[in-house]
């Protein structure tokens, strides 16, 4: 049923449906207004004997998924940011159990300085834990790909995060489809797992491995990822089959058709890249576009297939790591190995920090004529950073690096 | 609670199966005791963890019709039990991390009532430091939610699957891998240290008990009794390490007992934030008797004044708990 709801409402309904029998959250802004919904939703009744955990922390929340996953029932939670982080520990463990655990990732920034908005540092700190990674570029997209995250987890058995950008869709109000139960149903079957807590038959999950077979339990969590790059395309069909509209995919490629220059990206920012292209082209360049809607498994082959004919790729990023880049691009690049294609990497949106048409369009501008810098911070204040890094030079005891620049902006009013 | 027997052997107040009244004998002593950590695991000789664990959760099975999911904190019971690719354990068993066994049980209880699945029962295990220090947030969050958990903590008072660093469960004066008798440092330092029973029976939950080695069938009344009601429940048993406390392996029940019987491990019970039983102390003995059998003490036992401090909290112990009254039921 189409319905005019926000993104985390929208979400919280699509789980819902998928029958979850255990959630587990820890409040975190901007993942907060989905756990509440299911909270409700379970207290309503709405979702029978399922139990919602009101736990103390993200590292109980993801410590009694895997619990409950591990006992057999259908387990979800949803965090972001600074969560995602204080249960990192717990987030490989339920990988290295294969526990196929559904988690919304509220896109946010990691601190310090602690900042509450949008970008992918935080996913990304996860992304070699051995879970899964899809990307929504819009609600709707978010609400499909939670059904279809659970069946892709519980089929190979293995956990799957589902990033959503935290605010720009998390709170933003959009025409969503929302599915009915019986589509669910057909889609989604009840969850038989692979491994049990039964007292029936019972076995011993987690045991201690040396080196005789670490190797090759781990092997076995990348053949399960590249398992997943063959089973999520056919999901996304069976998807488009039962719902009508396709969403999942890995690689979407947009007006490729003849196009030198060719951005790639995650997430929402993929709307404005999209509205971007279109006013390029109108003005006759040749530029395309292609969103990756999973991280891992990355999708390699497609993505080199999809950037085959490109003669520059342009990698808008929302995250940074420090001393090296772009982790996003470092991805894409792996996937062109061998080719001359330059790759350029262009941190953006940091915290937020708003990505405007305008400023897509110089950029894209700038790297047809591959006169751009590698990296390329998308509206870095120059000045800025001139100012406190002459400040820093000045004095020994410069004092805190964020508080100075705040008290530059005249964002804070504070004297020391 | 038990029944008072007044014949004793050996001067260890152990008495014969046969003496007692067939539905007082130990779940251990019966032929159908389920072994639930069977032999072949790697824990050192005299491991008073071993021992507790397996009277612990072979009670826990009587008392469950063997219907018991155990989760396990990382630490000495769960690296000797399941070196890959073998196991000791008898029952579904799941190890998760070093401080999350408390989350990952509650989450094993969720799932359970949230499948129907009734008659199973769940368990959750670790040592002091799994327990009482990495794992004390997520226990204290099973205790908040009253989870139907019955958490299991087996004190040896260190970090001893590391090596044998201190825990905020290390007595005062012991000598672990990280508090060295160095110079005028007198080994753990005295006044630190937490109470984890006490604190559990703060949050008020249905049942908390601690419990010895060196007492069997206390020790199987408890956890049974606890197994008879639902909600978060814990149980501290005090489990003497021969590796990390420099002991003889043969001396692992004495030292339990020593320890009890000196007022420095007082055994009691409480039911919804209220103490309501104590076990008294039938013998007093002085702390040095305990302390002389552990290389861990034997800086302190030159020294009066911390042998006196020491003595201080063993009698503090006694009269706080009322250990030399009658204090049964
Ligand atoms: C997060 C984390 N920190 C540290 C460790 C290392 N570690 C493993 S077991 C252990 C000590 C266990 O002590 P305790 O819980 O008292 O159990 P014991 O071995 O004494 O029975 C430590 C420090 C770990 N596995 N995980
Ligand atoms: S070090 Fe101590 S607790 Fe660990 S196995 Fe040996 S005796 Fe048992
Ligand atoms: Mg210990």
């Amino acid at each position: 049923m189409l319905k005019q709801i926000e993104g985390s409402n929208a979400v919280a309904q699509a789980v819902a449906l998928c029958r979850p029998e255990v959630i587990s959250a820890y409040p975190i802004t901007p993942q907060t207004h989905i756990v509440e919904d299911l909270s409700a939703l379970v207290r309503q009744g709405k979702l029978g004997n399922c139990q919602f955990l009101n736990v103390e922390s993200e590292f109980a929340a993801m410590s009694s998924v895997i619990g409950a996953s591990a006992a057999g029932a259908r387990a979800y939670t949803a965090t972001a940011s600074q969560g995602i982080l204080f249960m990192a520990e717990a987030v490989y463990n339920a990988a290295g159990m294969n526990l196929p655990i559904v988690m919304t990732v509220g896109n946010r920034a990691i601190g310090a300085p602690i900042n509450i908005w949008n970008d992918h540092s935080d996913s990304m700190a996860m992304a070699n834990s051995g879970w899964l990674q899809l990307h929504a570029e819009t609600n709707q997209e978010a609400v499909d790909l939670h059904i279809i995250a659970f069946k892709l987890a519980e089929t190979i058995s293995m956990p799957v995060m589902v990033c959503m950008d935290g605010f720009i869709l998390t709170h933003a109000y959009e025409r969503v489809d929302i599915p009915t139960q019986q589509q669910v149903d057909s889609f989604l079957p009840p969850f038989a797992p692979m491994q049990m807590l039964d007292p029936d038959d019972p076995v011993t999950m987690g045991a201690m491995v040396g080196p005789e077979a670490f190797m090759e339990v781990r092997y076995l969590m990348h053949q399960k990822h590249l398992q997943a790059l063959d089973l999520l395309p056919r999901l996304v069909d069976e998807f488009e089959t039962l719902f009508g509209r396709r969403s999942g995919e890995m690689v979407a490629p947009y007006r490729l058709e003849g196009a030198k220059t060719v951005v790639v990206a995650m997430g929402s920012v993929n709307g404005t890249i999209k509205d971007v292209v279109d006013d390029m082209r109108g003005e006759g360049a040749a530029i395309g576009a292609v969103k990756v809607g999973a991280f891992r498994p990355f999708p390699l082959s497609g993505l080199r297939y999809a950037l085959s004919a490109a003669k520059r790729v342009v990698v808008i990023e929302k995250d940074l790591a420090p001393g090296l880049g772009g982790v996003f691009a470092s991805n894409v690049r792996m996937a062109l190995r061998g080719l001359p294609t330059p790759v350029y990497t262009v941190i953006a949106g940091l915290g937020g920090r708003t990505i405007t048409k305008a400023a897509l369009k110089e950029t894209f501008a700038r790297a047809m004529a591959d006169e751009i810098e590698d990296p390329a911070f998308l509206g870095l204040k120059r000045e800025i950073v001139e100012a406190e890094l002459a400040r820093m030079h000045e004095k020994p005891r410069s004092g805190p690096m964020a508080e100075n620049i705040l008290r530059q902006m005249g964002l804070v009013g504070y004297r020391l | 609670m038990t029944q008072r027997v007044k014949f004793y052997q050996t001067g260890t107040w152990t008495v014969g199966n046969r003496l007692l009244d067939a539905e007082k004998r130990t779940v251990q002593a019966t032929t159908e005791r389920r072994n639930a950590l069977t032999s072949g695991h790697r824990a050192c000789q005299g491991c008073g963890e071993a021992l507790g664990a397996r009277y612990a959760v072979d009670a826990a099975l009587a008392a469950a019709n063997g219907k018991v999911i155990a989760v396990n904190a990382t630490g000495c019971l769960e690296v000797f039990s399941t070196p890959y690719p073998e196991s000791s354990w008898q029952l579904p068993w799941l190890h998760s991390l070093f401080g999350n066994a408390p989350a990952v049980a509650a989450g094993v209880a969720a799932a359970l009532k949230a499948k129907g699945r009734t008659g199973v029962r769940v368990i959750a295990q670790g040592g002091d430091g799994g327990t009482v220090d990495i794992g004390f947030g997520t226990l204290s969050g099973m205790f908040d939610r009253n989870d139907d958990v019955l958490y299991i903590c087996y004190d040896n008072e260190a970090y001893m699957n590391t090596g044998v660093q201190r825990s905020s469960r290390t007595p005062a004066g012991a000598r672990t891998a990280t508090t060295p008798a160095v110079g005028p440092h007198p080994g753990n330092p005295p006044g630190q240290g937490k109470n984890p029973a006490l604190i559990a029976v703060a949050h008020e939950i249905p049942y908390v008990a601690t419990a010895s080695v060196s007492d069997l069938h206390d020790l199987e009344d408890k956890v049974k009794k606890a197994m008879s009601i639902s909600g978060a429940r814990y149980i501290h048993i005090h489990v003497p390490c021969p590796l990390g406390w420099g002991a003889r392996s043969c001396d692992t029940i004495k030292l339990a007992r020593l320890a009890v019987q000196s007022g420095l491990f007082p055994l009691w019970e409480a039911q919804d934030g209220e103490i309501t039983k104590v076990t008294p102390i039938r013998r007093p003995v002085p702390v040095s008797e305990y302390l002389k059998l552990q290389k861990r003490f034997r800086h302190v036992l030159k020294d009066e004044a911390m042998v006196a401090a020491i003595q201080d909290i063993a009698e503090r112990n006694i009269r706080r708990f009322g250990l030399l009254g009658q204090g049964e039921e």
